[in-house]
């Protein structure tokens, strides 16, 4: 017992190590490009409303650390960062999962699919982000929902779009050999159409996880509560409090890269058979 | 070769199949094909591309529909025996379904027959056992060679015991010596299962070491040659391909290979 704890441990070191060198480059590159960065600030003494110092936004940052964890204190860039993850991930959910409804529901029959592929793939091409203005006017400028549809519009059509390809571009003599079992429907959609769309669908849900959180932040740019990343942007930046600016766009990118690797984990628990995942984790 | 001293598994009379038939396209692929397949029976059929062999093995596999004719499955219309499941399919490619492991893929053909789950798996693993790959059930096809991937299709055709086993070009990726090996093990699979196969081949001398019949055809329109007897001993292995009998089968298909392809070439030149 004690031989397997240890060789295990083992190993589980051995894992890390091998990952930290597998890193490594990225890890350097980002710490390198951060240093550059505060030195040609320095060197070139540039003002700190064009570009501040990555430390005085680190700072700014641990400031705001500080007044979110203190009690009876409110952190704005903390406050903002939730709502606007939650009109993110409001208008994912809802954009995504209406967008995979409606194309197992369409694909069920050629022509409806056919027939309604062009316009999707129309919309898909609209900037979307120019409704946010009669979005604030259907649902209320500081209601959530007004920007939860904006994201839920954007991420509806590529969903669809691609869930459909997945559903319909099946191997010929996959749905022959299908065919040769007298294979319902049911089977053929559950067995064959639905595990040949999935890396479709990721691939969707990828692109779609990023277009989410600029959805909202945009959106939020046309106007929303003083609580969300949008607003906290344009209004600090009008103060030409540009460290506080750039913190918020910190945190916006935090919330979209951590929505992305939550996708990416599903998709490594979900098709671990697929060709881009082999031979990892 | 009596018709009633043994049970007749396929039955085509007159078979004709018109592709894009009324329009510019229209292209006859096979014309008055006759033929009778007894139950039991390994048929080969063998000829240059564009001479229908495939359309013949799809009609009879009710994928498509003849334009005119009679064909008969176990006494049945294609349709009828295809919803009976009669069929057990096997492609070039061996058409796994990747998101499943090996012994899921064999199952599958059980799931959508509703087997209960206890059969499902005792009848993969016995399959998988037949074509050698008991270690391999928990694998992934990527995992596998081809040789084996192609292994693993055979085993799912046959999971569901069907009566007739279709086989398009199954070893025509494989190299050389994979495909040899192949070959004799499926005539040891034939011999135990005793199926009857349908074998769809470019290969002269897989075609005369597998089959009792080699259905020599040609193109434009498809239709055939001659219909060659085997009488080769069985069992067949690897000496078999050293008798002189089996070196005069080989010359005798491909001087008929030769003399279909001859009158495509002269008919070639004549328009120029």
């Amino acid at each position: 017992m004690v031989m397997a704890e240890a060789r295990a441990a083992a190993t589980l070191t051995a894992n890390l190590r091998r990952r930290l060198t597998y890193y490594s480059p990225t890890i350097a590159i980002a710490v390198g490009v951060i240093l550059l960065w505060e030195f040609i600030v320095l060197i070139f003494d540039i003002q700190q409303f064009l570009l501040p110092k990555p430390s005085a936004i680190f700072a700014e940052f641990m400031l705001q650390v500080d007044l979110w964890l203190a009690p009876g204190e409110r952190s704005i860039l903390f406050e903002s960062s939730g709502a606007t993850f939650w009109e993110a991930f409001g208008g994912f959910f809802i954009g995504c999962g209406g967008g995979i409804l409606v194309a197992l529901i369409t694909s069920r029959w050629t022509i409806v699919s056919e027939a309604t592929m062009p316009f999707a793939i129309a919309a898909n091409s609209v900037p979307i982000i120019a409704f946010a203005p009669i979005m604030n006017n259907w649902f209320g400028i500081t209601n959530p929902a007004s920007k939860m549809a904006i994201v839920a519009i954007i991420v509806f059509f590529p969903t669809m779009i691609n869930t459909v390809r997945g559903l319909t571009l099946v191997d010929a003599q996959q749905l022959e050999l299908m065919r040769s079992y007298a294979a319902q429907p049911a089977h053929i959609l559950f067995n064959l159409r639905i595990p040949n769309a999935l890396p479709y669908i990721f691939s969707a849900l990828r692109v779609a996880s990023a277009l989410s959180l600029i959805g909202a932040v945009v959106a939020e740019f046309f106007g929303g509560p003083r609580a969300t990343l949008g607003v906290y942007i344009t209004q600090e930046a009008s103060a030409f409090d540009f460290a506080k600016a750039w913190t918020a766009i910190m945190m916006a990118s935090i919330i979209g890269v951590s929505f992305y690797l939550v996708v990416l984990l599903a998709e490594k628990r979900l098709m671990p058979w697929h060709v881009s995942l082999r031979g990892q984790g | 070769m009596s018709a009633d001293s043994k049970d007749i598994a396929i039955l085509a009379r007159g078979i004709n199949k018109i592709f894009n038939p009324g329009s510019d396209e229209a292209v006859i692929a096979l014309k008055d094909i006759n033929l009778e397949v007894e139950a039991g029976e390994f048929i080969s059929l063998i000829g240059p591309s564009g001479c229908g062999k495939s359309t013949l093995m799809r009609l009879v596999g009710d994928l498509i529909q003849p334009s005119a004719g009679e064909l008969r499955v176990n006494g049945k219309a294609p349709g009828r025996a295809r919803l009976d499941r009669d069929y057990g399919m096997v492609f070039q490619a061996a058409t796994l379904y990747e998101w499943r492991s090996v012994t899921k893929n064999v199952q599958l053909p059980l799931e959508v027959m509703g087997y209960p789950k206890a059969e499902r798996q005792a009848r993969a693993q016995a399959m998988l056992e037949m074509v050698e790959l008991g270690a391999f059930v928990n694998h992934y096809p990527w995992q596998l060679s081809g040789g084996m991937q192609q292994r693993v299709s055979i085993a799912r055709a046959l999971a569901f015991d069907p009566a007739v086993l279709l086989m398009d070009e199954p070893f025509g990726a494989l190299d050389e010596f994979t495909r040899e090996r192949m070959n004799l093990e499926l005539l040891k699979i034939w011999q135990q299962t005793g199926k009857t196969i349908i074998f769809v081949t470019h290969s002269i001398s897989e075609a005369v070491f597998l089959s009792n019949r080699i259905v020599v055809m040609s193109p434009r329109p498809g239709r055939i040659t001659e219909i060659v007897g085997n009488t080769l001993p069985h069992p067949r292995d690897f000496n078999t391909r050293n008798d002189p009998a089996y070196h005069d089968l080989v010359a005798k298909v491909r001087d008929l290979l030769r003399d279909a392809h001859g009158l495509e070439w002269s008919e070639s030149d004549g328009n120029g």
